[in-house]
């Protein structure tokens, strides 16, 4: 089975998120860049797949060379190789496009992407790359296994799961579930010098196709004091809630 | 030309974010000066679309389980056949999993987790929440047909009264490799998605046998729960209750904290949320910071207060 784990390179969950150029560009500086946390659930099952069912897993991102130490980070984790095409993330079609091109070349059998990074949040990319590619498609996707062809996959929906079962070719866009927190690893030194001599191919992107872009960014208006109300007076806090915020 | 909106509903019943789509989207009708025609599946009944300005409903009796590929290609084919150049969607999941098919099926550029209505209709422009609500993005899609993607709660449910024409619409529609085999769902608890107050609770309840507190505290206000993400990775609750960045987004209109701290993550994930409430033994806590209103105090002698009076304000409010 050959298996691609698409990376998105998108600042830590601790980031602080600031704006430059008059708040048209995201102010990458002082900013750590990590695996998208949805991806890196992806790439932890995708390991699954290589140990005990002989998958080999690339990796692929859409990038500068700015992200290809998250990339090597993926290839000390256990991925076989890696792809960066050479381009910006302008946007979820302009990627889809990128990847898509990527995954015909490879002939993929399975390819897990994030359900969303948690930078542009834009949901999309799994998706799109599926149609692009007439593969089937399960998003939001908690459990994965594959036998043959065969996929038995669990989707969350609203308020409960549903179990789907369908075939290769497939587009997974994956989220905590697909393995547990605790099964995240983190690369020990073998790993990452073993990374160093893996593949890592710069691609050049095909033709540029966004569909969408970023106009400005806003952050949001900051809110004022919290008004506290004491342990004893509870009812003071339904009324506020009733009368003032109007919530109940 | 048209608006275009997928109503999206549930054993023949309109779910709220649907109706909040179909108040955006009569919303960006009426701003192009065109209409606005939605799009269901079994539903029997659709006149109460009316009420929020849909002037046609295209019905689909013909497909009965759900897939997200054949009924973005029903979309698709709605969309064409309307001569649609908006194509609105809600924020559910099973309209997050449609809506990039249907962009890449009309060549049509998709604006998810938008916030409100377009601030601009040549360009097009929406305003979208990214980086987990931590800022928005004002983004424009070029293309001539465009989808948006509306946030739960963002816009709200607007009355435009008028009186909704049926049709029944029969796409020619492909099979699918991918179908659902089973689905667990709790029938009597209100979904995160769906819930106008959602109460959270953290590791400050000690332990996954003090959640009926919480639970009572839900009751009581026609809640959802959910949790912290050391909460869900301690497995007292289910992955699927885990706020935050990782987890899920929350915007509803209360948002009640009970021994949450306030990590960056989790007031990120519920930043879209109208009021905050925070109930925490630590005055220091980050989420005293984040919400509206607070009480320093312990969850074990607050809450069981707060149920207690909130019954008797329910009794005499309903």
């Amino acid at each position: 089975m050959k298996l691609l784990v698409c990376i998105s390179h998108v600042p830590d969950t601790t980031s602080k998120i600031n704006f430059s150029e008059g708040d048209t560009k995201f102010d990458t500086n002082g900013v750590q860049f990590v695996i998208n946390p949805n991806d890196e659930f992806g790439l932890t099952r995708a390991m699954w797949f290589k140990e005990k069912q002989n998958a080999t897993v690339d990796v692929i991102s859409v990038g500068g060379p700015e992200t290809e130490p998250t990339l090597r980070k993926a290839l000390a984790i256990g991925a076989d190789a890696a792809i960066r095409i050479n381009a910006e993330a302008t946007d979820g079609h302009a990627v889809a496009t990128y990847l898509a091109a990527a995954a015909k070349e490879g002939a993929y059998d399975l390819i897990i992407a994030g359900r969303e990074s948690i930078d542009y949040n834009g949901g999309m990319v799994p998706g799109m790359l599926a149609a692009m590619i007439d593969a089937n498609f399960v998003t939001n996707c908690i459990s994965l296994e594959i036998d043959g062809t065969n996929v038995t996959a669990v989707r969350e929906i609203d308020g409960g799961k549903e179990t789907i079962s369908t075939v290769l070719p497939l587009v997974i866009g994956g989220q905590k579930g697909l393995v547990e927190e605790s099964d995240l690893r983190i690369p020990n030194m073998r790993g990452i010098m073993m990374a160093r001599k893996k593949p890592l191919k710069v691609v050049e992107p095909t033709s540029e196709t966004s569909e969408t872009h970023a106009v400005s960014f806003e952050k949001p208006v900051p809110r004022g004091a919290v008004k506290l109300v004491d342990a004893d007076n509870v009812d003071e806090l339904i009324k506020l809630l009733h009368n003032e915020a109007k919530v109940i | 030309m048209s608006v275009l909106v997928y109503t999206e509903s549930e054993q023949g019943k309109f779910k709220k974010a649907a109706l909040e789509a179909a108040s955006y989207g009569k919303a960006v009708a009426d701003a192009m000066g065109t209409t606005l025609v939605a799009l269901t599946f079994n539903v029997g009944d659709a006149s109460e679309l009316g009420t929020y300005g849909v002037e046609k409903v295209l019905n689909i009796n013909s497909v009965t389980a759900f897939n997200a590929k054949i009924y973005a290609n029903a979309i698709k084919q709605a969309a064409e056949k309307e001569a649609a150049t908006v194509v609105i969607l809600s924020a559910s999941a099973d309209s997050r999993y449609i809506a990039p098919l249907v962009s890449v099926g009309l060549s049509a550029g998709y604006a998810s987790n938008v916030v409100a209505a377009p601030s601009s209709l040549s360009p097009f422009v929406v305003k979208r929440s990214a980086f987990t609500n931590k800022a928005f993005c004002n983004t424009e899609i070029s293309t001539a047909v465009k989808i948006v993607g509306v946030s739960n709660n963002s816009f709200g449910l607007v009355e435009n009264i008028i009186t909704a024409q049926q049709e029944e619409f029969s796409p020619s529609l492909a099979t699918s490799a991918t179908t659902v085999t089973s689905v667990d769902k709790a029938s009597d608890k209100v979904t995160i998605a769906d819930a106008e107050v959602v109460v959270s609770a953290g590791r400050g309840l000690k332990g996954p046998e003090n959640w009926g507190l919480i639970e009572d505290l839900a009751d009581v206000l026609g809640a959802a729960t959910a949790c912290s993400k050391p909460v869900s990775d301690l497995g007292w609750r289910p992955h699927s209750e885990h706020v935050g960045q990782t987890g899920k987004p929350v915007a509803t209109n209360l948002y009640i904290a009970i021994g949450i701290s306030g990590a960056i993550q989790h007031l990120a994930g519920i930043n879209s949320s109208k009021i905050k409430v925070v109930i925490n033994t630590d005055p220091e806590a980050p989420f005293f910071k984040a919400a509206d209103y607070g009480i320093v105090g312990d969850a074990f002698e607050v809450v069981p207060k707060l149920i207690e009076k909130l019954k008797v304000f329910k009794a005499q409010n309903t």
